[in-house]
Formats: structure tokens, sequence, C-alpha cells
């Protein structure tokens, strides 16, 4: 339990001392509600589908946690190349501690960069529709956090240094983050991008934290919404650590 | 403390080989170390002594042969040899991000140090590698020779049975140097506490080893004391002597995947550094 902790404290600390990543990483979330949001706006309400920044803010919140999330999983490589990954693993506790540790305080960062952002969102103009469905949605950016971070622990531990880096951000990142929905709504697309927005795991965080702050109706529905992100997050939980034990430094 | 030792050898390697493919790193090697003994293991690059330390301090699993450490076994029970080491790394292990303090903290967590003796041994370790004062400085703002002092500190704050140092003074100063083997050898006489060291300096070897093992080719092809290496080959010095036993020839290393990214770290101008 105190590994754990203590590992989970680590990743907070680091993320509280770098202030230029936090500025940094606001940087984009903010280009994206500007340029899409008010640039887009116009054509999205002439097609009679109302608000578009109050479509889009969800979307970019999830946006961040997804970023944020697969960084903090990633993060394993760099303490493999400045070696405090080794003394994590000639430690006398079991690897499955420190991974779970680590994606939980990646989780946690993930969440309060998802909080930072949802505040960035109320400055340029989005109400979410009903206070009493935040907390829903803050479980849903919860799941989304710790499925992607162990995504990013697994793809790391499979990775000896960050030459893999570029492949996975525009092979798998932002495909996720681009087919998922978060920016458009995912009616009426055509059958094979139907397809993809069903398969890619960050639809369903997207379709309920949408749920959650706007009350738009849930394309998957909640239930599902909820169901999936739980069942993912627990199956890369088990694909992380299985990685990870595996790291051989 | 007898129970857990085999005939006073703390360490017992048998047998040891590692396969990576077809090449064999470690062929079939076999040696002891006593309690309290500090023993060299010397060789040339590209020699193995690398991965024999990664298979006797857990990190890899051997092909063949059998490593007991402090009446554990590396394979079969990894904790246990686990609590018994600490390890000072050839490259820094620590995390810059955090203060000296909070990397003890962290190291005290992970081996369980009780709460109620926690404060006063980080206390204390700090203190004897003269780093109290800084302890709740970031570690990047180190030097490199404050940033060993911190390491042996924290390799050494859950009493180890055996101290493992891997290239402990690789581009220290002799001052630094002269200091960090006080501070080991105090603690070897004190508690008792076998230390295992890799070094390329013979006379450094030669001043504080009881024992050596010289490695080369995978193989183990020396042992003894230091004078007995010497007598054996007939050299004046240690390095003469371990010049007569490897060869001159110089020995190249291929470059690892780690290695190659931190070059690329530092192209970058690298994100911690």
């Amino acid at each position: 339990m105190d590994v754990i902790y203590i590992m989970w404290l680590r990743q907070l600390k680091k993320y509280f001392r770098s202030k230029s990543r936090i500025v940094g990483s606001l940087g984009q979330p903010l280009l994206f509600l500007l340029a899409f949001g008010f640039g887009f706006g116009a054509v999205f309400k002439k097609a009679g589908a109302g608000n578009y920044m109050q479509f889009l803010a969800p979307g970019i919140i999830i946006m961040s946690v997804l970023f944020t999330a697969i960084f903090s999983g990633i993060d394993v490589i760099w303490d493999r190349q400045f070696g405090f990954l080794k003394e994590t693993m000639v430690a006398p506790v079991s690897r499955f501690q420190i991974m779970l540790g680590k994606t939980l305080g990646g989780a946690t960062v993930a969440s309060i960069q998802g909080v930072i952002v949802f505040v960035l969102t109320l400055i340029v103009g989005f109400r979410p529709h009903d206070l009493i469905l935040l907390p829903l949605g803050a479980i849903v950016v919860f799941l989304v956090a710790i499925l992607f971070t162990s995504l990013g622990i697994a793809l790391a531990s499979t990775m000896e240094d960050m030459q893999g880096f570029q492949l996975i951000m525009n092979f798998l990142v932002m495909p996720i983050f681009f087919l998922s929905g978060a920016l458009f709504p995912l009616e009426g697309l055509p059958k094979v991008m139907d397809i993809i927005a069903m398969l890619d795991p960050l639809s369903y965080g997207v379709d309920g934290l949408r749920f959650s702050f706007i009350g738009s109706e849930a394309a998957f529905g909640m239930t599902t919404d909820m169901v999936v992100l739980f069942l993912l997050a627990a199956a890369l939980l088990g694909l992380g650590s299985m990685l990870f034990e595996r790291i051989q430094v | 403390m007898s129970y857990n030792t085999d005939h006073g050898n703390v360490i017992t390697v048998s047998g040891l080989v590692k396969k990576f493919g077809d090449f064999t790193a470690v062929d079939n090697i076999s040696f002891e170390v006593k309690k309290a003994e500090i023993f060299a293991f010397l060789g040339p690059n590209g020699a193995g002594k690398s991965t024999t330390i990664k298979m006797l301090t857990t990190l890899l699993h051997p092909t063949q042969g059998t490593v007991t450490l402090n009446g554990h076994d590396t394979t079969s029970d990894r904790n246990g040899v686990r609590k018994s080491i600490g390890i000072v790394f050839q490259d820094p292990s620590l995390d810059d991000d955090l203060t000296a303090m909070e990397n003890m903290e962290f190291h005290a967590t992970c081996y369980k140090i009780p709460h109620n003796t926690r404060k006063s041994r980080i206390e204390e370790m700090l203190r004897f590698v003269e780093l109290w004062d800084k302890r709740d400085e970031l570690v990047k703002t180190f030097s490199g020779g404050m940033k060993r002092r911190l390491e042996i500190a924290r390799g050494l704050l859950h009493h180890p049975a055996i101290l493992f140092l891997d290239e402990p003074t690789l581009g220290l100063d002799p001052q630094t140097r002269n200091h960090m083997w006080s501070y080991v050898k105090d603690i070897n006489e004190k508690e008792g506490m076998t230390v295992f060291f890799t070094t390329h300096y013979m006379e450094e070897a030669d001043r504080v080893a009881d024992r050596i093992a010289v490695m080369d080719h995978g193989r183990t092809i020396a042992t003894g004391t230091p004078s007995e290496l010497k007598a054996k080959t007939g050299a004046e010095s240690l390095e003469d002597a371990f010049l007569t036993l490897t060869g001159h020839k110089i020995r190249e290393e291929e470059a690892s995947g780690v290695d190659r990214m931190r070059m690329m770290g530092r192209v970058w101008g690298g994100r911690r550094r």
C-alpha cells in the first residue's frame, strides 16, 4: 500500500513542479477551442446542430485527458533513460504495485489536467447543462485517464527508447482523438467511419462526458459508455502490468 | 547470522551461464565471496561483468546455473535477495525532479524501513555522506560527485548485507573517490557488510580489495588476492597483471538502445538535465 502511495505521490510532485509543462499543455486545448469552437460555430449553427462550443468543450476536455494520460504512462521510458527505473526494479516490492501506483498517479494528473481545461472552457463560454451530472462526468474522465495511462505504460514497456514515439503519436494517439467524435457528431457518418468510431475507446469517453455535461442524447447510451470504459480500463491495466513485469533493465 | 550463509560465503555463484540468442555473454562461471569481504570484479569492456552483476542483482534471469546471495536464491527468492542488497549503479538512478530527502524517503518506503526509525536513519546516512544541509534541494542541482554520494547513502539506508558498486568512482575526482571509499570501508568494518565492486582503475582495486576475480570473454580467468594475482603473473603492479591476463587488445562494445537514446537526449538538450 505504501509503495502504491509513494509512486502516486511522486507523479503528482513531478507534475506540480513542472509549471512550464502545465502551462504549455494548455496551449493546444485553448487553440482547439478558439479555432474550432469559433471557426466552425457559425456553420454548425446554420446546419441546425446548435451551439458548437457547447458540443466541442467536452471533446476538448477528453482530448487533454487523453494526451496527459498517454504521456504520463510513456514516462516509463524516461525513467528508464534516467536510470530511476532500476531503483524501483531492484526494490523488494512487487512490480504490480509499482505499476499500479504509477497508473493511479498518471491518471490523477490527467484528471487534474481535465479539470484545468474544464475551467478554460468555462472562460471561453461553455456552460454545463446540469450541475448534478458533473460527478458522473468526473467518473468518465477518471476512467478515460486510467485507460490511457495504462496504455501508455503498456506501450512504453515494450519500447527500448524514444524511437517509436512518433509512430505512436501519429498512428495511434492522433487517430484515437480525431476519429472519436470529439470534434464532430457521430451521426450520418459513412459506414466505415461509423465502425472505426465504435472501435475507438475514446468515443465512449467523449460520448459519456458529453451526456454528463450538456445532456445530449448519448450515441451509445450512458450505461454502455460506462461499462465499455470500465472493462477497457481494467483490461489495459492488466495488460500494462503484464508488460511492465517483463521489462528488463 | 550463520544460518543464512553457507560456509561463511555470502555470495555463491555456480555454473552461471547467460546467452543472448547465439551469443554467450557469461560462460559457466563460478566463484564465492566471503562475508565482510571487499571483492573486486574486474575485466575489460564486454567481458560480461555487467551481465553478471545484473544476474546477481535479480535484474536478469540466468540461462543456467545458480546464484545464492545471503542464503537466498536469485531466481526463486528474488525479494529475499533484494532485501539483502544495496546497489550503486554505474549510471545515476536517482529521480532528478525530487529532492535528496524525497529520494531517500522513496527508498525507505520500498524497503519497508519502519516509520519510527526512518527519519533518524535517513538523517544519519545523509550526514554520513555530508549532504544533510542539501536535503531539500532538487537532485538535478547536484554535481556528479554529490549524486554519487547520495546514491551511496541510499544504497546503505536499509543496512544491506551486500553492497554492489558498479564502477562507483567513474568520473569522480580523487577527493570524492577517497571520501567514497572511506564511507564504504567504514560500514564494511563496523557492520560486516560485504562489498562487491567493479572498476577500471587497477590501483583502486589493488588498494581496497581483499580479493579479486578477473573476467574475460565470459569466463573468470583468475581469482585471488591482489598479491596472489601479481605473483601468478610475475607483474609489478595489478595493472600489469591485468594486462598480462587479458591481453592488450582494445575491446569494442556495441551501443545498446539505451545508450543510443542517451545520445539522442544529449543532442536534443535533454528534458531533465
